[in-house]
């Protein structure tokens, strides 16, 4: 393997870029009205096209295809981004309890929010009002006190996510039988009842979150041997550990307040991309957005379609197709990424 | 306050109620390696680590050429001082070229790819080290002898003016110890310093310039290291009774006596 320079950088998510491209069109193909690549390009080619190609393609699966690319860049960039800050390569984006917190105010609304004349549109907000305020509750211990030592904060996270999960089980099981079925499939994480007004807000966290956190990409190589050997080269780590903690929570956030806990990505698609193209975050951060935005999307184009008629939520199908291709690369490359 | 490459003056330190460092003074000179020894505890780490900033003194100062270290950014602290720690936890598979490369980190912009320069200078310094036969191997795969070679390039191809060495050989056999060795007293041979830390005294007598030894928090005794290591010094900081030879070269060689010789003699 070359050392990276820009030109193999750019390569690299040149053909990411493609593998994206192919996802989205066969995100867009996918269905059961049986669209063709041609009528779904010349659709999105012209700005006036009407009729039902042009519904199904602009108002149905173009919202969501780009959605779910959003979900699943937010999370595989988070998840690299916090097995870096932690150090620790069985980190994800669900680590630090962020997304319990989310899930819990998700939920808070999904079961009590009718009695209070509170409707589905109520729970991205309320899911993410619940991941600002864990982010602040872990602001407040490792913000507090930077020096804070990883395994502090992934206690934190891990008694968070306790409480949180105690309170949904709590919470589900004073549900009825429709709000009990949605809490569900929201656990599993889906891309089947998304709004389309929250996919900017979800992309300004994307872009705001790589933003802050690429300039840092080559502190957190430095921080793979060490914070304080990161120090001794010249990082200031505890600004590191808070920029990183706080616009990963904040990608976490967009994208369980929209998606639901959509599981593996944010664990394997980093690792998938470590395997091929090595550990130097300057290219990982970069990749994992474009591969969990492919991934997210494929997964989602087969919980559409593997059923005749009816659909599985996708956070089933990434843990199903997710873990076999993880360890056949696993295998083929025979490398240790743990250490 | 002195123009030493490196200077302490009268640093305290404590943890909670513990004073690790009780006011130690040290200099050291351009050009020079000094020796750090003493026993387990005596706070030698400590000291290093105050000196990279990692850790702040509660009193005294640490000064780099006459100018305190805090008056450095942290960038500026890593250009002038490289550390080589006993071991450093690793998390991700990077190759042996990458962590050594990570030497140029200070001297990069900030997303910083590194130039052809910076890998000629990188492959070399692997070269003089011995190491560049495993470039390519994963930093994971090397046993703790090969990890700590590879620190030590890192360090030096981070081309700073004062290289601080937290037990550089503990790992490694003799042959390499020597080599490690050499490759300092090169480092300080154009005006550039050393700091070192080693439990072994024989070979840090003779590779070093000035040896101090640091006894509960205090600089007990600091010079040549034939002054230094005497029957008197070594019962105050290590707390054993030892013979000091000559080694044909004049450089000291102790010979720690076991409780049982002392109680034949």
């Amino acid at each position: 393997m070359k050392i990276l320079t820009p030109m193999r950088a750019l390569w690299s998510l040149s053909v990411l870029g493609a593998v994206l491209l192919g996802a989205l069109i066969l995100g867009l193909t996918a269905g059961p009205s049986g669209l063709g690549v041609g009528e779904i390009l010349s659709v999105l080619a012209d700005r006036d096209a009407t009729g039902p190609a042009a519904d199904i393609v602009l108002r149905v699966r173009l919202p969501r295809v780009l959605l779910g690319a959003l979900v699943g860049a937010c999370l595989a960039v988070s998840g690299v981004l916090f097995q870096a800050m932690l150090r620790n390569p069985l980190a994800d984006p669900y680590v630090l309890g962020v997304s319990g917190g989310a899930a819990l105010g998700g939920i808070l609304v999904l079961s009590l929010g009718s009695a209070v004349g509170l409707g589905y549109e109520a729970v991205p907000p309320a899911a993410f009002a619940g991941c600002l305020i864990t982010i602040a509750l872990l602001y407040a211990i490792a913000g507090a006190n930077a020096r804070v030592s990883t395994t502090s904060l992934l206690l934190t996270g891990v008694v968070f996510n306790a409480f949180a999960s105690a309170a949904i089980v709590f919470l589900a099981s004073m549900a009825g039988l429709t709000e009990g079925a949605s809490i569900f499939l929201w656990l599993i994480g889906s891309l089947s009842s998304i709004r389309t007004e929250v996919t900017g807000w979800v992309a300004m966290f994307l872009v705001l979150g790589l933003g802050a956190t690429f300039p840092l990409a080559r502190s957190l190589n430095l921080s793979a041997l060490g914070g304080e050997s990161a120090e001794q080269l010249g990082v200031d780590i505890d600004r590191q550990r808070r920029v990183v903690l706080i616009a990963s929570s904040l990608m976490v956030g967009a994208a369980v307040s929209v998606a639901g806990m959509i599981g593996f990505v944010g664990l394997i698609i980093p690792h998938l991309l470590r395997l091929i193209l090595g550990p130097d975050h300057r290219l990982l951060i970069p990749a994992s957005a474009f591969g969990g935005a492919a991934f997210l999307v494929i997964c989602d184009a087969i919980a559409r379609t593997i059923l005749d008629g009816r659909e599985l939520p996708v956070g089933a199908i990434t843990a199903l197709a997710g873990g076999p291709l993880f360890l056949w690369l696993l295998r083929r490359y025979h490398q240790r990424v743990f250490s | 306050m002195t123009d030493a490459a490196l200077c302490f003056e009268d640093v305290a330190l404590k943890f909670g109620e513990h004073e690790i460092l009780k006011g130690v003074s040290l200099e050291v000179p351009e050009g020079a390696v000094v020796a750090l020894a003493g026993r387990n505890g005596a706070g030698k780490t400590t000291l290093l680590r105050v000196a990279s900033r990692v850790l702040r003194p509660s009193a005294g100062r640490v000064s780099i050429r006459g100018t305190p270290i805090d008056e450095f950014s942290r960038r500026d602290l890593a250009k002038e001082l490289a550390v080589v720690p006993q071991d450093t936890p690793v998390s991700f598979p990077f190759r042996v070229i990458e962590v050594v490369l990570m030497g140029r980190s200070p001297h990069l912009g900030v997303l910083g790819f590194e130039s052809r320069a910076d890998v000629a200078l990188a492959r070399d310094v692997m070269a003089r080290v011995g190491i560049e036969e495993f470039a390519d191997r994963s930093i994971l795969d090397l046993s703790g002898g090969e990890r700590q070679l590879v620190l030590i390039a890192r360090a030096l191809t981070q081309e700073p003016r004062v290289l601080l060495l937290d037990e550089p050989t503990a790992h490694l056999d003799l042959a390499h110890r020597v080599a490690v060795l050499d490759l300092v007293r090169d480092f300080a041979r154009d005006g550039r310093s050393a700091l070192v830390i080693s439990h072994d005294l024989a070979l840090s007598a003779r590779a070093s310039d000035r040896l101090a030894l640091l006894a509960e928090g205090r600089v007990l005794d600091c010079g040549r290291p034939a002054d230094v290591l005497t029957p008197v010094n070594l019962m105050a900081a290590f707390g054993i009774r030892a013979d000091v030879i000559q080694a044909p070269d004049g450089s000291p060689l102790v010979i720690p006596r076991s409780a049982a010789s002392d109680a034949m003699s």
